[in-house]
């Protein structure tokens, strides 16, 4: 029988992970602003302004507005606060 | 994703929207951020090259992922009430043991390739008389931290410290003098096994006395299997990078749609006694008595050639205008190439200047590109410059594609042919998966 040894695990130390709850969520999005936000992926734009058409055709009572982080992949607060002053809801697409 | 959690805690419902490749990928950073039911939708992969009419198609039709209608996952994703899971997200600990449970040889052999702990090659396996061994390379104590580093800019960093990449460095066959190398690549925090799509690897350059100190090759074959340090510092490198930032697994913590072979091993050093030019490092502010190594994050094309010969302007034009234009050339040559240029008149400086001046496409396929449209537009739409007056540029105008500071030069190689290579290689390591935004070039000797 061969013999045990004993070695190292090779992974990093991760965080911890705390739990954090959803929004609230509105009743209804009728007379309510939705932010549609382009994530700058290539052609997301053209994908946000395909939604924001199909909220005009098929739920016209929802405000849409389209809005752009100030670049990709890099939170942009400003724009986050800009959403959450006044959204009740968005989209973020497409991409990760 | 990132923006959708965030937008989450600060009380906006959010959908994240991905295509239908990702899927993994977005519950697990989900999961990991402590909203594991935050709402995601999906659509088919790709996005990009699709026309308005068939995104269109793509938001009237079925997600691939939740199999429904995808507006009615938007809708529901938004308005119906949360439930107990929503209201609490998930908090756990994750510890990683320092040791395994012990067991035979073959047994941990199998068991570091089926938790992806490899390259698929063989390991030498983290004993503790070898990563003891190890150690030795370094006076600083196994428990200091190193840094954190992530496979991309979404993701947690993680942490990591000496013994973890003294562990590591076991595993890919590195000897303890070449230790405090790795230890200066890894506190970088650029990650050799970046996850984004686009399968980027990094490439090393190591300068200073350590290079014969450790018997790195920067002459015949230095960027090939030809030496032992050059080859496990490497792949030492990469080896840390997958396992200390939570994995490197394909669909998971890795997305390269194409693979990329300079993330097995890609570390060499340059040839400074037989370049006619100052040192990488020393360009770099550094001391020639200095030791650093230098990461260029790229890997993503090669462009090739001899010379210079009579025609060489018109053969950097084609390589530089047939580089994929996002990540700037770390153009490597043979002394015999360096010494072409000097006889030509040229300094380093001034044939940078020449390459930057001389790199010219019409502004429509400049701006025809995936990563300068996601990544650079921005910037110009902002008024950054270069990049607004290429952007205002008319579609046919030819505008300059790097700025001189983009691109470095490197001399090594053993004089047997006059050869250069321009290789995917940006300096400033701003990128998906670095941590490190500044000059990642590492001074060596503080790991010692």
């Amino acid at each position: 029988m061969a013999d045990k040894i004993k070695v190292f695990d090779p992974r990093g130390y991760p965080p911890k992970v705390v739990g954090k709850r959803l929004a609230n969520r509105p009743e209804s999005l009728d007379g309510k602003i939705l932010y549609l936000i382009d994530c700058l992926f290539d052609n997301a734009d053209v994908f946000m302004e395909q939604l924001r058409l199909w909220f005009a055709e098929n739920m016209p009572a929802v405000e849409t507005r389209i809005v752009r982080p100030r670049e990709s992949w890099v939170d942009d607060p400003e724009m986050r606060a800009r959403v959450a002053a006044d959204g009740s809801a968005a989209i973020i697409g497409v991409g990760l | 994703m990132g923006f959708a959690l965030a937008l989450e805690q600060q009380g906006v419902p959010t959908i994240a929207v991905s295509t239908h490749a990702f899927a993994r990928l977005a519950k697990a950073t989900a999961l990991t951020a402590g909203m594991p039911t935050v709402r995601s939708c999906f659509v088919p992969q790709p996005v990009v090259g699709r026309t308005a009419s068939e995104l269109r198609a793509y938001i009237e039709g079925t997600d691939p992922i939740l199999k429904q209608p995808f507006m009615k996952g938007v809708l529901d994703g938004l308005l119906q009430p949360l439930n107990d899971d929503d209201l609490k997200g998930a908090t756990f600990e994750r510890s990683t043991p320092r040791f395994l449970e012990p067991d035979t040889e073959d047994n941990l052999r199998r068991l570091f390739i089926e938790n992806n702990w490899t390259d698929y090659l063989p390991i030498m396996l983290p004993t503790e008389a070898r990563v003891e061994a190890m150690l030795k390379g370094t006076s600083l104590a196994a428990d200091k931290i190193v840094g954190r580093m992530r496979p991309t800019s979404f993701r947690e960093f993680w942490e990591f410290d000496v013994e973890k990449v003294a562990v590591n460095a076991v595993m890919a066959g590195a000897l303890p003098q070449y230790l405090p190398v790795i230890l200066a690549m890894a506190a970088s925090g650029i990650s050799a096994r970046s996850s984004s799509t686009t399968s980027w690897a990094t490439i090393s350059v190591v300068n200073g006395p350590i290079r014969d100190e450790i018997g790195m090759n920067s002459g015949v074959g230095a960027m090939g299997p030809y030496n032992e340090a050059n080859a496990t510092i490497g792949r030492a490198y990469s080896l840390v990078s997958q396992n200390v930032q939570g994995g490197s697994v394909p669909g998971d913590t890795y997305m390269g749609t194409l693979g990329n072979n300079w993330n097995y091993t890609a570390c060499f050093a340059e040839n400074e006694e037989r370049s006619p030019w100052s040192p990488f490092h020393v360009d770099q502010g550094f001391k020639p008595t200095d030791s650093t190594v230098s990461v260029f994050f790229g890997g993503w094309y090669t462009q090739s050639g001899f010379g210079p010969r009579e025609t060489w302007k018109e053969k950097f034009i084609r390589c530089l205008v047939g580089t994929d234009h996002y990540s700037p050339p770390l153009i490597v040559m043979d002394p015999i190439v360096a010494r072409a240029f000097v006889d030509l008149g040229h300094t380093k400086q001034s044939l940078i200047e020449w390459c930057a001046e001389n790199a010219k496409m019409p502004a429509r396929n400049y701006w025809d590109d995936q990563w300068v449209t996601t990544l650079v537009k921005p910037h110009a739409i902002a008024g950054v410059e270069p990049f607004a007056s290429r952007l205002k540029a008319k579609p046919d105008e030819m505008i300059s594609i790097f700025a001189p500071n983009d691109i470095k030069i490197v001399v090594v190689g053993g004089e047997t042919q006059g050869a250069f290579k321009m290789l995917s290689g940006r300096f400033s390591s701003r990128g998906p998966g670095t941590a490190n935004k500044g000059d990642p070039t590492g001074l060596i000797d503080i790991w010692r």
